[in-house]
């Protein structure tokens, strides 16, 4: 493409950021016994590369599994493998069985914030250039904006190279699964999403999207032709990644088995510590969590989660496109997110993503819930000292944000993709004409409160009574925040008709 | 909504780059910082405990008083604002103290203080204009001249990592150079003389300024053939520019010369015990000459030449600073590195006194007597590129000759800039901001100057001298 040295530029841009935000603390700096999530991923390195494969999830007395055992699917555990390697090259006593447990030293944070930045950039970012370059019907430079816009997705950022995780990995995966299976290279794309939900189990948050676009495309191409052939690929492709991938612990009943019950705790409750979901936000009314026993709990999610994803999925089995996979990848892993069993607060990372990448068809909206997920995680950064790098990151991507897509003039009934949905809502109540106003409206009060609510946080002491207060507060917002956002991107699938799609898009 | 993009204020261009590269500077915050970090808390502590009559006799610690006194006063008001930090970094004894408020206040101060750099850059993009050059915003000389300003590299690292407060000199000493584009000599004047008695080195392109100001301003008029026409020489404005700095050298120096303290404060100033190379070499030409002097004694040894007992103890290597004699080349005297530079910046000068070019002339002399007065001067460090990069970027979108050499002297000078940051955690961070300005220094300045070849009238902008 022309103006590739732009690119260059967004690109390098990205990654001085994420550097220069890695400089900061991450989880569990300095707090003996158990300190965080940098620690975990350590002791991971550790167990892989000291221990058989046979042993990586099972409680011994090599591998205690109370102090970080491994509950992610195999390919963390390769990934973790690799890091290993070169961490033995570098520094043997960083992976030492049981001598190095807490271990920090500057140097050991460098080569753990450089491996999360090589896998982001061999993962993500590549996914994320490809992936605007690929957008249709804008222009050069808004492309180039866009991938500006997604680089510096606060959220990610600071998770990844803050707190320390891999999320660009399974995220990377996803996207290129979002990629392929856009652009018709749909065995490519499954398995790259295959890879993805390898990596992280959460990702299943998207699989249900994955899955009815597919089927929608097998549909539509004819059940008894092409379309039959299709779903045989895919479902032979799935499987055998999944089996490559579980090749060693596949030779046991018992090993799976282990493997399954680590990667998904069902003993360990509806949800811990503060999550804006709704079991958390209902639990400050009504303590759900300690009323209901715990096989009508997991009834109880798996319902209404279905129950809200479940319109959005079959529209698009009955009429799979490029643009309702988008949207109904946001609202499936948002329903998730809400309703689901054991849900962590940087899941809302799954549902991030799928917004960022139709912030080139609705920008308001999209701007509006980047910034809210980022505030969700408020109680996190903070506990992680990582209120400067939240601030400052935050408040350039609202800045790339508003420059690059002119936000604030996209507030029409049009541009926010409502048009046919008012128009429907007119049939019955012909005053129904200020939806955007009242959008405007809302955006000015959920940040007003944000802004309110991180100022009360970082300045004042909860009161004795209540010490979760300010926790709670973040996480009920969010909660509301994301409820709106739920009905929203439902409304915009469910009154997306074939006539909308065919209009020019204004960009 | 659009009172909410006015009131963010991010509709405008350039405020977005200004806010994008401050948000940039406030991510750089926990970076290394050098030893210049405890010589400004140990200016500050002076300055805030201290009596006037002690700032240039102190000496508890080793990062002595040595910048003009209104620099001084600068650390004495922001010693005030210190205070609600931490007030421990203005004990005098508390050396290399750095608590992390100390480290906000310190860094956030540097942040501030740009404003004035934002300032100026605006007030230089005005200068320029750019009619003729592509619609599209990006191509514009205005945009393309204000990134390379707002987010040059050297600047950055720096102000924002490596710890000086450059950044605001420098927009005084832009500032003064769009006043008289702006034909607002005194103005001009005024701002340099201030400068001066901020940060010393700018003497490097005093010679530029007295210059110009004397041909182009107290000349009032020129012959038609452009030579000087001596009658229309006007004393009042010589006068004036000699009141202006008469005051604001009397307003600087004079509570020292009440005090009897202009030899000790001089002596501060002009510390020419330092020797003739920094620790670190500034890539001038006295390192050429030293790395000659020293292949030529190795040689000498070697072939028996020279007697290892005479060759002195202290080697040029050694990251010292000190004064040396040289083994086999003759000894560079601070009156030796003078008369080289002013031989340097001899024919600028004359080109300005006898052909002046107006505004864009006396930039080009500018540039150049900084550039000389980096190749030949005494102690010279190499943070000093900076005072030829800057000027020459307001040059760069001008003409396409000037743009290829202010690539040339960018790419070289940042580089030569590495080793101010040896820490392994600044690594990606230099390599990563270095690639950036590169690269867009090149594609834009290309960009602009590729359209320009293929309009018929002429190539290039023509600077807007408001008349």
């Amino acid at each position: 493409m022309e103006k590739w040295y732009l690119m260059t530029i967004v690109v390098l841009i990205g990654l001085t950021v994420r550097w220069t935000v890695s400089l900061n603390s991450y989880s569990g700096a300095g707090k003996p016994p158990m300190f965080g999530d940098y620690e975990a991923q350590r002791h991971w390195q550790e167990i892989t590369f000291n221990l058989p494969v046979k042993q990586w999830y099972f409680n011994s007395s090599d591998n205690n599994l109370q102090y970080w055992g491994l509950d992610y699917p195999p390919l963390t555990a390769y990934h973790s493998l690799l890091c290993a390697y070169v961490a033995k090259f570098i520094n043997p006593d960083w992976i030492a069985l049981h001598t190095s447990r807490g271990y920090e030293s500057q140097a050991h944070k460098l080569f753990m914030r450089t491996t999360v930045l090589i896998a982001d950039l061999l993962i993500y970012i590549p996914a994320v250039v490809l992936y605007c370059c690929c957008l249709k019907e804008i222009s050069t430079k808004k492309k180039i904006a866009n991938a500006l816009c997604i680089l510096l997705y606060p959220g990610l950022i600071l998770i990844d190279y803050g707190h320390f995780q891999y999320n660009s990995v399974s995220l990377g995966f996803a996207l290129w699964g979002v990629l392929g299976v856009s652009c018709d290279c749909d065995l490519l794309g499954s398995l790259a999403f295959c890879l993805a939900i390898n990596y992280k189990q959460m990702e299943l948050y998207h699989a249900l999207p994955f899955f009815c676009f597919l089927l929608g495309k097998c549909f539509k191409k004819g059940l008894k032709g092409k379309g039959f052939v299709l779903l045989v690929k895919l479902a032979c492709i799935v499987v055998a990644s999944f089996v490559l991938c579980w090749l060693p612990f596949f030779t046991e009943r018992e090993q799976t088995l282990q493997v399954l019950r680590r990667l998904f705790p069902v003993d360990r409750g509806l949800f811990e510590d503060k999550v804006a979901n709704i079991w958390c936000s209902f639990n400050v009314f009504l303590k759900i969590k300690d009323i209901l026993p715990r096989h009508i709990q997991l009834i109880m999610s798996f319902c209404f989660t279905f129950l809200s994803l479940l319109p959005a999925c079959i529209k698009l089995i009955l009429q799979p496109s490029s643009k309702g996979f988008k949207f109904t990848l946001v609202s499936c892993a948002l329903s998730f997110f809400l309703f689901s069993f054991q849900v962590h607060e940087k899941s809302i990372l799954l549902v991030s993503l799928p917004v960022c990448l139709v912030l080139s068809e609705i920008p308001f909206m999209s701007t509006w819930f980047l910034l809210v997920s980022t505030f969700s995680m408020l109680p996190l950064l903070l506990k992680d000292e990582l209120l400067m790098p939240s601030v400052v990151t935050t408040m350039a991507f609202f800045i790339a944000c508003v420059t690059s897509f002119s936000i604030f003039e996209k507030t029409s009934e049009e541009e926010l993709q409502l048009k046919s949905f008012s128009i429907s809502v007119r049939k019955y109540l012909p005053c129904f004409t200020f939806l955007s106003r009242i959008i405007q409206y809302l955006f000015l009060i959920s940040v007003i409160t944000m802004v309110l609510l991180t100022l009360m946080t970082v300045t004042l002491d909860p009161p004795q009574k209540l010490p979760d207060l300010f926790s709670v507060l973040v996480c009920f917002v969010s909660c509301l925040n994301f409820l709106f956002f739920l009905v929203y991107f439902n409304i915009i699938i469910m009154w997306d008709s074939k006539s909308g799609r065919n209009q020019k898009k204004i960009s | 909504m659009a009172a909410f993009t006015i009131a963010t204020g991010t509709g405008n261009w350039f405020s977005a780059l200004a806010l994008g590269v401050t948000l940039l500077k406030c991510l750089l915050i926990p970076t290394y910082h050098s030893t210049d970090f405890e010589v400004h808390r140990n200016w500050l502590a002076i300055t805030h405990s201290l009596p006037i009559s002690q700032w240039y006799y102190e000496a508890t610690s080793e990062w002595t008083l040595d910048y003009p006194p209104f620099f001084a006063w600068f650390e004495y008001i922001l010693s005030h604002v210190a205070k609600y930090f931490d007030q421990e970094m203005l004990n005098v004894h508390n050396l290399n103290y750095s608590s992390s408020r100390t480290l906000l206040f310190q860094r956030f101060s540097v942040i501030f203080m740009d404003v004035l750099f934002v300032y100026a850059v605006r007030e230089c993009c005005k200068c320029i204009d750019g009619k003729k050059v592509g619609k599209e915003l990006t191509e514009k000389p205005k945009f393309i001249l204000s990134v390379l300003l707002l987010w040059n590299f050297g600047l950055l690292i720096v102000d924002h990592i490596h710890f000086q407060y450059n950044g605001f000199l420098f927009g005084l000493m832009l500032l003064s150079i769009a006043r008289l584009f702006q034909k607002r000599h005194m103005e001009g004047a005024f701002l340099f003389a201030v400068l001066l008695h901020f940060k010393h080195i700018y003497l490097y392109v005093a010679p530029a300024y007295g210059v110009y100001l004397l041909r182009s301003y107290c000349f009032t008029a020129n012959k038609p053939d452009g030579s000087i026409r001596w009658k229309s020489f006007s004393f009042v404005r010589v006068i004036s520019l000699g009141l202006v700095v008469f005051l604001v050298s009397a307003l600087s120096l004079g509570p020292f010369l009440a005090l009897n303290q202009l030899p000790q404060v001089f002596s501060r100033l002009f510390p020419f015990k330092r020797g003739l190379c920094h620790a670190y070499w500034a890539p001038n030409f006295w390192a050429l000459y030293n790395a000659l002097d020293k292949v030529l004694s190795v040689i000498g040894l070697k072939l028996k030449f020279l007697d290892p007992n005479n060759i002195p103890k202290a080697s040029m290597t050694s990251g010292l600073v000190q004064q040396f004699q040289h083994t086999v080349l003759p000894s560079v005297t601070p009156l030796a590195t003078l008369i080289c530079t002013l031989i340097a910046i001899l024919p600028s000068i004359f080109c300005l006194w006898f052909k002046p070019q107006g505004p864009r002339g006396f930039l080009r002399c500018l540039t150049l007597c900084a550039l000389s007065s980096f190749m030949f001067g005494w102690h010279v460090h190499e943070k000093a590129i900076l005072l030829a990069i800057l000027p020459m970027s307001l040059l760069s979108v001008g003409k396409a000759g000037d743009a290829s050499i202010f690539l040339i002297l960018t790419t070289t000078g940042h580089y030569s800039l590495f080793p101010l940051l040896f820490t392994a955690p600044e690594l990606p961070i230099k390599i990563l901001l270095m690639l950036l300005f590169t690269i867009y220094s090149i594609s834009s300045l290309k960009t602009l100057f590729r359209r320009s070849f293929t309009l018929v009238a002429q190539a290039g902008v023509q600077w807007h001298d408001l008349s």
